[in-house]
């Protein structure tokens, strides 16, 4: 499949906006989840104002895919994109973590329109996709469900349980995302927990797997599309990113996992922002 | 109506009668489906049966996940493993969002005497009544377990069942009209009152007939509600008694015991609490030896009344 120049332009520009919406969310000397939410911006922009089916207008559309944050604490970045389908009011990311706030430190779909399921305690997230994925097709609904994970989550034994289910119940619905950015909270993955082989190992579990460049436009709407078109079980998406991808003092740093920018990045982190913004209309 | 004396047969016929009307209704289990006897529903609806794997945290967060479809997840195990096993997946997947997720531990309490004490679960109601949501049911035997099932497919929102592997004699009222909350008299008396639970029922109406002969006037309450548990109407059955006794097939410590205690925290009445002690089970080739090792014997119960009614 091509995508014309335009639409990729728009996508890229969604990512930005949604990056601009994270930095909202975080101003500085508060502590937020900057590395994991900024590495999966792109995928999550491509998701939400493209490849998924989203109602602009009712977040409980009956006819919608879903999204389940498998990595909860990366949920600003969900926020960031509900924020721009405009299921809540844009002042309302800057109460994010507040008492009693719409935006809850992790995902809470009690109060927060358009998050489909409760996550923060990591490795569940894949399980909870792979139940709606089998009750949607006991209903024999379209939809489709997408799981986006941690390569630090991973380390989660119920991940691959999860991983072997969906292979035996054949859930072409289903489409995991893995954030593979190669730091989880306190160091890199090689240091903490390596899984080797990780291509492998999905596909040896019988998934449907691409590995791509998450912060490739183009590659990542081809993966997606790719995912759609394959019926004969589930699909998993190896995106290999950035931790804290645009804002370069936090590229790659377990630091920024969670942590409150001083004001001198904060300054740095808007200046990014605007210089993508020209790289991107040049 | 059930004359069955059999648990976990009369919960799994349950979920097939159900099933025909009621296509939400779905079943999980986890490589046990001949001891909870959710493969009764197998056979009669294998398209909403999952064989799950010897995997219970995926099966429960698999269930919150159909639940949000609004499908009527039933997930199944031995008590032990559906309640501990995947306890942080009920929490976070299941209870925190308030789903519609129903829990069946089988093989509850020390009703799985050979296999010891990796296999019996006496900290399973501590465990689920801890989570907010969550209801607890005990059945004390297959007329309640049926009546049980239909009021947790008619309930909404997260409900653990445990059941007890061994059969039970029925001592319960058919006729009588069920909702989950409600505590029913089993025997009158007027000296104490005895809330019992689970198989300790049919103990403590059998330690009631003891105490008879010494003058001793026990009233026996099934409370098989543990959560919500109804403090006015309990209250109002410790009325005019001089003391209070609970029992259970449970760990003292979390359990029915501990429930109680609270709902009585401002009342006078003494009160002791009859269970397991903190200790773990052990294996047995039979039921009753551990019944009896364990200290749930009618005699048992009926020793605790005598306690209680010692205490000035
Ligand atoms: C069960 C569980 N253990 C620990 C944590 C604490 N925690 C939050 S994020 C995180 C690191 C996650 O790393 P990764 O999955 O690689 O996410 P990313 O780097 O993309 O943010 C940890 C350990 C948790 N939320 N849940």
């Amino acid at each position: 499949m091509e995508y014309s120049q335009e639409i990729v332009k728009e996508l890229k520009r969604k990512a930005i906006q949604v990056r601009a919406n994270i930095l909202e969310m975080i101003p500085p000397g508060k502590v937020g989840h900057l590395g994991g939410s900024s590495s999966i911006a792109d995928v999550m922009a491509a998701l939400y104002f493209h490849t998924m089916k989203v109602s602009r207008t009712n977040p409980k559309d009956p006819g919608r895919d879903r999204l389940i944050m498998s990595k909860g604490h990366a949920v600003l970045v969900q926020y960031a994109c509900l924020a721009e389908l405009g299921y809540f009011d844009r002042s309302e990311l800057g109460k994010v973590k507040t008492f009693n706030g719409m935006l809850q430190g992790h995902p809470d779909m009690d109060r927060t329109p358009g998050i489909e399921a409760v996550t923060g305690s990591l490795g569940q997230g894949l399980s909870v996709s792979l139940g709606m994925a089998l009750g949607l097709r006991l209903d024999k609904s379209e939809n489709r469900v997408y799981a986006i994970l941690g390569d630090g989550e991973l380390a989660e034994g119920q991940i691959w349980e999860a991983v072997m289910a969906a292979s035996v119940y054949k859930a072409s619905n289903l489409c995991a995302i893995i954030d593979w950015n190669g730091v989880q909270a306190t160091s890199t993955t090689a240091e903490i927990f390596p899984i080797a082989n990780l291509v492998e190992k999905w596909k040896s579990f019988g998934w449907n797997v691409i590995e791509i460049d998450g912060h490739d436009m183009v590659q990542i709407l081809k993966a997606l599309d790719a995912a759609k078109a394959y019926t004969d079980g589930p699909t998993a998406i190896l995106a290999h990113t950035i931790k804290g991808k645009c804002f370069p003092f936090a590229e790659g740093k377990a630091k920024y996992h969670n942590a409150a920018m001083n004001d001198e990045e904060y300054k740095i982190a808007w200046q990014c922002i605007e210089t993508m913004k020209r790289e991107v209309e040049a | 109506m059930r004359t069955s004396d059999s648990l976990r047969k009369t919960y799994g016929e349950t979920l097939v009668e159900l099933g025909k009307d009621n296509k939400n209704i779905v079943l999980m289990e986890a490589d046990l489906g001949n001891s909870t006897m959710s493969s009764l529903f197998a056979a009669a609806y294998p398209e909403r049966y999952f064989q799950m794997g010897i995997a219970e945290q995926n099966m429960a967060s698999t269930a919150a996940g159909l639940s949000l479809t609004g499908k009527i997840p039933f997930i199944n195990s031995f008590a032990v493993f559906a309640s501990g096993r995947a306890y942080d997946q009920i929490r976070s997947s299941i209870t925190i969002a308030n789903l519609n997720v129903k829990i069946c531990g089988s093989s509850a309490g020390l009703s799985d005497y050979g296999d010891g004490k990796t296999h019996q679960s006496i900290d399973d109601i501590a465990l689920m009544q801890v989570l907010p949501h969550m209801t607890v049911l005990s059945p004390c035997d297959a007329v309640e377990t049926e009546q049980m099932v239909k009021a947790m497919v008619a309930s909404k929102g997260p409900v653990y069942i445990r059941i007890n592997r061994n059969d039970l004699p029925i001592v319960t009222n058919p006729n009588a009209e069920y909702h989950i909350g409600k505590m029913t008299q089993i025997v009158e008396g007027k000296d104490v009152v005895v809330f019992a639970t689970g198989i300790m029922v049919q103990q403590s109406m059998a330690a009631a007939e003891l105490l008879k002969k010494e003058g001793i006037s026990v009233r026996v309450v099934n409370v098989s509600t543990i959560k919500p548990l109804d403090k006015d109407v309990l209250l109002g059955y410790c009325d005019g008694v001089k003391a209070v006794v609970t029992a259970e097939e449970h760990s003292i410590i979390g359990g029915l015991g501990s429930t109680v205690a609270s709902a009585l925290s401002k009342s006078r009445l003494p009160l002791e609490i009859l269970g397991v002690g903190d200790c773990y089970g052990t294996s047995a080739e039979n039921y009753d030896i551990l019944l009896k090792h364990y200290g749930l014997e009618p005699k048992d119960v009926a020793q605790k009344v005598r306690d209680v009614l010692a205490v000035k």
